[in-house]
């Protein structure tokens, strides 16, 4: 099992906050929309800098939406910044309509996404979010693992032309990508070659992944490592095959099982290469109180699942 | 860049292109026997007005509009008369009018860009999304030095949306001055009239309420409508967006659909056709 070390952990929203600022310095055209949450999402140093390129659209996400569609007329290409609640449910027919039907270079930037937001609780913890976006037509859905990695999808997004969603989170995790990794939207990330499993993680999940391989590699099990930073387009090439050569897979991901990560890389075996497949996703339940550590234990996305859910399906396929 | 409206015509000649435009609306819907003849016929004089006189554009459509000003409609289910319009003021052929809402046609039943048809800059019809879209591109072109106007369109049953009033909002706090919206008010909505459904009390106190400079103008008489778009064009600029509520009949022009919701989404029968563009009789050499 390959090691991967880190010096530091950090919120992947800062990576993002990060990027926003890189591309404020690099590319006029960017301009950034945020729901009065400016802190939350780390925009505020894109805001210091480039104030006029910041509009403050207040408690009022369908408006900012609508806006971010109209300032594309021009040639402008608007980062919205909301809570992934606020990003999606709220405002999906706005999205629908205004973004994704009218082809609009809209990039919709989602932080606190799933459980880890914690103590806040189920109202603001969406589990839904990725199935809601990847189901809308010319919608790209990405979910990076680490800082360095949501920084480096915040610049690759401005230079795609489209809409797209990025999601992100709250929590401090280990910071392990290199910071000068090339991203390329759609394209998989090998991180453990293997040969009885393949373990496919997006977001949080990817760092509970490594640390499964771990645990696994010590109970002598070979698990092959895939980070899915892009869920839409899905790099199914990728996931063909590695699952052609592990004979099974598992999906890892902070959402709920129906709609995710899991449900598209279901879809693609389905169809090219049928394998049995664990979910380690939450189980079609809303999420409550607590600390980001205790809710990933207890809805069942801990790295002590991964490894479950690996040694299942290992089973399933030796029947 | 200097742009000019590209017809720039006479008050005797706008009626000309209006009645053709109805005459149009009333034969769009009537041949697929679906859309909405009522609020398209009430606000065709506001269309021709924009395209033929007021607004300055060029036919040689761009989507970014640099140096333009540009129109949104907001209630995209009066498209006959925004399709019509576009093609009568040149934007595509005037054929493609007999396409509406057939399969494989770039006129959508709700206004679309996915199609690529000319003078469409998004998609619209689930309402209440416009005046926001309309704010984006007004931002966007202060931030690109460009001094040109954007117009948008309402129905009034619209403003029960609730995000119109976020973006009421927004438009004055941020002082967005380069934005004219206009309020179509015909009084209608599909279940009954504004009044019975849902009272939209006093727009023009409600809107200077959020900030708005509010002109009011009847839709339906080129004599009171131009000098009116003439008046909200000169109240731009001035820190304020410009909210021009404008009276209008429901179904203007054709004597048995005006002023009844009943003609909201309704297609005129054969019979009903005859008589309706007998009403609205004009050079019918034109008709596509």
């Amino acid at each position: 099992m390959k090691e991967y070390t880190y010096s530091e952990k950090k919120d992947t929203r800062s990576g993002f906050g990060a990027g926003l600022h890189e591309l404020g310095k690099n590319n006029p055209d960017v301009v950034a929309l945020c729901a009065d949450l400016t802190g939350s999402l780390k925009m505020d140093a894109f805001k210091k800098d480039f104030p006029e390129r910041f509009f403050q659209v207040g408690i009022a996400e369908a408006n900012m939406m609508g806006l971010a569609a109209g300032m594309t007329i021009g040639g402008k290409i608007p980062f919205t910044g909301t809570f992934a609640n606020f990003s999606t449910g709220r405002v999906y027919d706005q999205i629908r309509q205004s973004i994704a039907y009218s082809g609009k270079n809209v990039k919709i930037c989602a932080s606190h996404a799933g459980l880890t937001l914690g103590e806040d609780g189920a109202t603001h913890q969406i589990l839904e979010d990725i199935g809601m976006m990847k189901m809308l037509p010319h919608m790209t859905v990405i979910n990076p693992c680490d800082f360095n990695q949501t920084k480096a999808a915040t610049i690759a997004i401005a230079e795609y032309e489209g809409p797209v969603y990025l999601r992100f989170g709250r929590p401090t995790v280990p910071n392990f990508t290199p910071a000068d990794q090339k991203f390329e939207i759609g394209k998989a990330v090998m991180l453990n070659e293997g040969t009885d499993v393949t373990i496919i993680a997006t977001g949080h999940l990817v760092w509970k992944a490594i640390l499964a391989g771990h645990l696994l590699a010590d109970k002598g099990i070979s698990a092959e490592i895939i980070n899915i930073h892009t869920i839409k387009p899905l790099d199914a090439e990728a996931v063909l095959k590695s699952v052609r050569k592990t004979k099974c897979v598992v999906s890892a991901e902070e959402h709920n099982r129906y709609g995710g990560l899991g449900d598209s890389i279901a879809q693609v075996l389905a169809k090219n290469f049928p394998a049995p497949q664990e979910y380690v996703a939450t189980d079609d339940t809303f999420g409550e109180s607590g600390t980001p550590d205790e809710l990933m234990e207890k809805y069942g996305l801990s790295e002590h699942d991964v490894v479950a859910a690996a040694e299942r399906v290992i089973s399933r396929k030796k029947q | 860049m200097t742009t000019v409206n590209p017809h720039n015509k006479s008050i005797d000649e706008l009626k000309e292109v209006a009645a053709q435009v109805r005459r149009d609306i009333v034969r769009m819907v009537h041949a697929v026997n679906s859309g909405h003849p009522g609020g398209s016929l009430g606000c065709t004089d506001y269309f021709v007005s924009l395209y033929f006189r007021v607004m300055n554009y060029s036919t040689d459509f761009d989507m970014n509009g640099k140096g333009e000003d540009l129109f949104f409609l907001s209630n995209g289910h009066i498209s006959p008369v925004w399709y019509s319009t576009l093609a009568r003021a040149g934007f595509f052929d005037i054929e493609e009018l007999s396409t509406f809402r057939k399969l494989n046609s770039r006129l959508q039943g709700h206004p679309a860009t996915e199609e690529g048809l000319e003078g469409i800059r998004v998609a619209s019809g689930s309402l209440g999304q416009g005046l926001s879209v309309a704010l984006g591109a007004a931002q966007t072109k202060k931030l690109n030095k460009d001094n040109s106007l954007v117009y948008v369109l309402m129905g009034d049953g619209e403003v029960e949306e609730g995000q119109v009033w976020e973006a009421a909002m927004y438009a004055a706090h941020h002082k967005i001055d380069n934005v004219i919206a206009t309020i179509d008010r015909n009084g209608q909505q599909i279940d009954g009239s504004t009044n019975e459904v849902m009272g939209l009390g006093d727009l023009r106190a409600k809107f200077e309420a959020f900030g708005w400079h509010v002109l009011e103008a009847d839709g339906n008489n080129f004599e009171l409508l131009l000098p009116a778009l003439e008046q909200a064009k000169k109240s731009t600029g001035n820190g304020k967006p410009v909210m021009i509520l404008m009276n209008t009949e429901m179904g203007y022009g054709v004597d048995f659909m005006m002023g009844s919701h009943k003609w909201h989404g309704v297609a005129p029968n054969d019979e009903q056709l005859e008589i309706a563009l007998q009403q609205l009789a004009v050079n019918v050499a034109s008709d596509y």
